[in-house]
């Protein structure tokens, strides 16, 4: 049986060889740019990113942008999964239709809002048709940081909100339907069994799409530089910039552990928070 | 009517009208972009804006197509893309069937490695590659990208192919195993017919998931950009419809692939966060 015992390293080997090499080490090299300076170690990169006019700005627009987006993703997530549940005719098209987003980048969802929003857009011009507005509006100028933000807001929403439906309907269709008879047949309202049967043994995909969303939604940078370019700073966006603009690998490196140190607080406390106890693991 | 019959109608009613406003709350904004993109540059600047196609052409979009670079990005995108699906499914679909066929030591570190990736924003981690890249040689070339890309999309189809083979019955291999089929003749015979529906929609994901990022993309290439991260570098400077015409060309694959793997998005989610 040595056959058996060292297939499974052949096959697993490709593999740990290449996320060693495309993760961990890049990982190790990310940490090791960040925290030195001409060869030395010291906290110069992070200095220098602590004293840039954007860095508060882009800490607390992204921190506000994931706080306001995700509980509305995951509210419209929720009802949009369980209003496909009930269907049974026309089911596959409405859900085709629902997880269209799951496909647009974030670069492309920026432009797509930006068509609307911009100050000759859709928008303005229906604005116009029910006689509120009388000429071209700018929603996204630097000038209007809360329609600004807004317009981030909703073109996050439309596209992400996608990948939470898609986690949730497969965490659905595994629970077992008899529990919701049950309750049914026991006079529960349909309120009390979405809040009593489905949401908890809903919880370890709402976990798993949290941690996904957080994760992805800290990372936000595209959708944002095209709806405004670097008015509405943003930690990722930051990063680029000092990449690409200022050639600046050191700081765009710190702003990269910063990203990774909230990323990683954030799943574990989603960890801890949402904990399945064992005894409801089916 | 019976007051029951007229409260599940109205329910109907209800169920369907909140549908209704789910679907155009992700269709119009499209439907605003493919306007914005045939409609050239008078349609831009026109206001207000006609919210009805008539003044949209094939034109426009030609013109776009036409300008330098545009062609060539599309192609590298694709080709980029291509080869992340082919890298993730090579290295990605092994170490499925291994996680999900044999208890072997490491199998659990293994599996914690794949699952860290997704804690991690991945492809801010390509800024240092850029230095390892260019010594290599791998700078600004799509095989260099597409390794990044891979990166991202590895962890996916391994788990996603795990819970593949884990769905196909033992007991078909070892009858093959019976019948005189070696271990690898039965996999391909066997296993591999089953799994490859899914193992495709896999891949396809990967495709997506390299077509649109666009961090990773575009600090590692300078001339030979993929699509998307061609469009971010040339957005400041390029006018609007420039930019809504290549929104558009970005979302139109998308599209068409989510329809090809609709069906088997759920089933693999719902088993890949177990």
């Amino acid at each position: 049986m040595t056959r058996s015992r060292v297939l499974p390293y052949l096959l697993i080997g490709p593999a740990t060889v290449f996320l060693v090499l495309l993760f961990v080490v890049p990982l190790v090299q990310t940490i090791a740019l960040a925290f030195t300076d001409n060869g030395e170690a010291s906290l110069t990169n992070f200095r220098k990113m602590v004293g840039d006019l954007n860095f508060g700005l882009s800490i607390s627009n992204t921190f506000l942008l994931v706080l306001a987006v995700i509980p509305l993703q995951l509210c419209l997530a929720l009802t949009m999964a369980m209003m496909v549940q009930k269907l049974d005719k026309g089911r596959d098209l409405v859900l085709w239709i629902m997880i269209i987003p799951l496909g647009i980048s974030d670069l492309a969802a920026g432009l797509v809002w930006l068509t609307i929003l911009q100050d000759r857009g859709y928008f303005n011009t229906v604005l116009n048709m029910l006689g509120l507005i009388d000429g071209p509006v700018n929603w996204l100028s630097y000038e209007s940081p809360v329609s600004l933000f807004v317009g981030v807001m909703l073109a996050e929403i439309w596209r992400a909100t996608a990948i939470v439906v898609v986690i949730l309907i497969s965490g659905l269709q595994l629970i077992p339907k008899e529990y919701s008879e049950a309750a049914e047949v026991f006079g529960a309202s349909s309120w009390t069994r979405f809040r009593k049967i489905t949401l908890p043994l809903l919880k370890p995909s709402i976990q798993s799409a949290l941690i996904l969303r957080t994760v992805l939604a800290f990372e936000v940078f595209a959708v944002v530089y095209a709806l405004s370019g670097r008015n509405f700073p943003v930690l990722v966006g930051e990063a680029y910039a000092w990449q690409h603009v200022n050639q600046n690998n050191g700081v765009a490196a710190a702003y990269a552990i910063l990203v990774m140190v909230i990323s990683l607080a954030a799943t574990l406390v989603y960890i801890r928070t949402l904990r399945t106890p064992p005894e409801m693991q089916s | 009517m019976s007051e029951a019959t007229v409260s599940l109608r109205l329910r109907r009613v209800m169920l369907w009208s909140g549908i209704a406003v789910l679907c155009t709350w992700v269709l119009v904004p499209i439907y605003l972009i493919a306007l914005g993109a045939f409609g050239g540059r008078s349609g831009v600047f026109r206001w207000p804006k006609n919210l009805l196609p008539w003044d949209s052409g094939l034109a426009a979009m030609q013109t776009f197509l036409a300008v330098e670079g545009v062609w060539a990005a599309a192609f590298n995108g694709a080709f980029v893309a291509c080869l992340t699906m082919l890298f993730s499914l090579l290295l990605g679909a092994p170490a499925g069937y291994a996680l999900a066929r044999y208890r072997f030591a490491g199998q659990d570190a293994f599996r914690m490695l794949v699952i860290l990736t997704r804690a991690f924003p991945l492809a801010i981690l390509a800024l240092p590659l850029t230095v390892t890249f260019i010594r290599t040689g791998l700078y600004d070339t799509p095989v260099g990208v597409a390794l990044v890309h891979t990166a991202l999309a590895l962890p996916f189809t391994a788990l996603v192919s795990s819970s593949l083979f884990m769905g196909i019955p033992r007991e078909l291999e070892e009858a093959a195993w019976v019948f005189g089929c070696t271990g690898f003749q039965a996999f391909r015979r066997i296993v591999l017919p089953l799994a490859l529906p899914g193992l495709a929609a896999a891949a396809i994901f990967a495709f997506v998931i390299s077509w649109n990022e666009v961090f990773a993309a575009s600090v590692l290439t300078v001339r030979n950009k993929t699509l998307t991260a061609y469009l971010l570098t040339v957005l400041a400077e390029s006018p609007l419809h420039f930019r809504f015409a290549g929104g558009f060309l970005l979302i139109l694959p998308s599209i068409i692939f989510i329809f090809a793997v609709r069906k088997y998005l759920f089933a693999m989610w719902g088993i890949a966060n177990r």
